[in-house]
């Protein structure tokens, strides 16, 4: 089956999940601050010690060597991280500019960053501008599904507009499933309308430990 | 030239010199009197124990016994290195990787240099095997607490960018690589700046010690290089394994960032 299943993730905040994205759909978690959210992102890229299994397109995770699932389920975090100088040291096989992908270089200006961005020092860049750029890095790595820890968080309104068009096209394109960690409600209702215009958006809270659907 | 004998008297003459030390520390207020007293106090009884026991030993020249006294070396230098971690790694671990790395590369140099390199016959006469021992083991002990601290440190202070990039698909090698590069760096520093000066700033402990013994001073130089080479690569191989053991010890089976193994 395609798309992202939970079966029986948890954590030590949180009791076990099941929940079932299909193949690009869009789903928001939400819950106070400290509820568990950030965590059970962590847990389903399996970065943290957790219980349960996750499938991806119908592949168990404990099948899949970590780095191989971390790359095709993307999380990103609140607050990204860099480890190299440049940013073009980050993405896959690119560089410089002449050696990134077209794709790339289209998602770059579509969030209004100039190809030239590739070569700019880590140090040089805003907060706002780590966290647009650290989306292009994550999509890059040419995810299947999608855990979005507050991406527009950081962003004013237009670079957040720009970002969701962005991970929305991606989401349509890709088929990719994608829960998405967001306290705005009018974010939430911006995009569960989806640029197709098809309701949907199904949405769900951490509360006391458990995961509910939102009423 | 004879050796010169140190009676009673001339160890006394030299112990006041202490004395005035803490004497002052103690006019200046510096604060640390009691430290100096107390340690120069344990040198006096740690070395004249041990030489009572060398005694003993090179009387001997039994091999359980020298066995013994390179096991107790052993674990006193993995406690110091224990010691000296900011961030060890809980349970057995914290004592293990240090103490290993140390016997791992301590012990097989001194090996090697008592059967290939001096030839010693046979080869665990203690003249030979416990100062070699002890001097690697000394300096391994500063290599590897070294390198340890940093490793552990450097990826406390480094946990957004070590999961980064296992985010992006690294495996867990490359997800530490900088910062294993960086400890083992750290680790032989200290031997490889010993080695480009020695000789030129001040001639190195063993072989002052050497000349002061008695020994012609070219025979002392070709010692103390001897010791240099052993002591370079005996940290090097330490260094090295114990970063490599403590950086895997850092990730689990699932390539996880587990720095809740760290008190």
């Amino acid at each position: 089956m395609a798309g992202l299943r939970l079966d029986g993730i948890g954590h030590r905040l949180l009791a076990p999940v099941d929940l079932t994205l299909a193949a690009g759909e869009l789903v928001f978690l939400s819950g106070a601050s400290g509820a568990g959210k950030s965590l059970l992102l962590r847990a389903i890229a399996d970065l943290d010690p957790n219980t349960g299994e996750v499938w991806l397109n119908g592949e168990a995770r404990s099948r899949m060597t970590p780095p191989d699932w971390r790359r095709r389920v993307g999380l990103l975090p609140a607050e990204s991280c860099w480890w190299a100088e440049s940013v073009g040291e980050h993405l896959p096989r690119a560089r410089t500019a002449a050696a990134t992908t077209p794709l790339v270089l289209d998602w770059l200006a579509r969030l209004g960053f100039a190809p030239d961005v590739l070569s700019w020092s880590i140090s040089r860049l805003s907060t706002g501008e780590r966290q647009r750029l650290a989306l292009v890095r994550l999509l890059a790595q040419e995810p299947e599904a999608l855990l979005l820890d507050e991406a527009t968080a950081n962003l004013d309104p237009a670079s957040r507009d720009r970002a969701e068009i962005l991970i929305e096209t991606y989401r349509q394109h890709a088929q990719a499933a994608v829960l998405w960690v967001s306290h705005d409600p009018e974010q939430r209702s911006r995009l569960s309308r989806g640029l197709d215009q098809r309701p949907g958006g199904r949405a769900f809270v951490i509360q006391d430990g458990h995961l509910e659907p939102e009423s | 030239m004879t050796l010169i004998h140190l009676g009673p008297w001339d160890l006394a003459l030299a112990s006041i010199l202490v004395l005035l030390l803490a004497a002052m520390s103690w006019r200046l207020r510096l604060g640390i009197e009691r430290r100096v007293l107390i340690a120069a106090a344990r040198s006096t009884v740690q070395l004249m124990l041990v030489g009572l026991v060398l005694k003993v030993l090179f009387a001997q020249t039994s091999l359980p016994l020298i066995a013994l006294m390179a096991l107790v070396m052993l674990s006193a230098a993995g406690l110091e290195v224990m010691q000296r971690q900011k961030r060890r790694y809980r349970g057995p671990w914290g004592y293990g990787i240090g103490a290993f790395s140390m016997f791992l590369s301590s012990f097989t140099v001194t090996l090697l240099a008592l059967t290939v390199i001096i030839g010693v016959d046979p080869w665990y006469q203690p003249q030979y095997l416990i100062p070699l021992l002890g001097m690697l083991l000394g300096n391994t002990m500063s290599g590897v607490a070294i390198a340890l601290d940093s490793l552990t440190r450097q990826a406390w202070e480094s946990r957004g960018r070590i999961e980064a990039r296992l985010l992006a698909g690294g495996t867990w090698e490359e997800a530490i690589a900088d910062i294993r590069r960086e400890a083992l760096r750290a680790g032989l520093i200290p031997i490889v700046n010993a080695m480009g000066t020695a000789g030129l700033v001040s001639l190195p402990g063993m072989m002052t010690g050497q000349i002061l013994a008695g020994s012609p001073p070219l025979e002392a130089a070709k010692y103390q290089l001897l010791i240099m080479f052993l002591i370079a690569s005996g940290t090097g191989l330490g260094s090295v394994a114990a970063v490599w053991i403590g950086s895997r010890r850092l990730f689990d089976e699932r390539q996880r960032l587990r720095l809740d193994r760290l008190v």
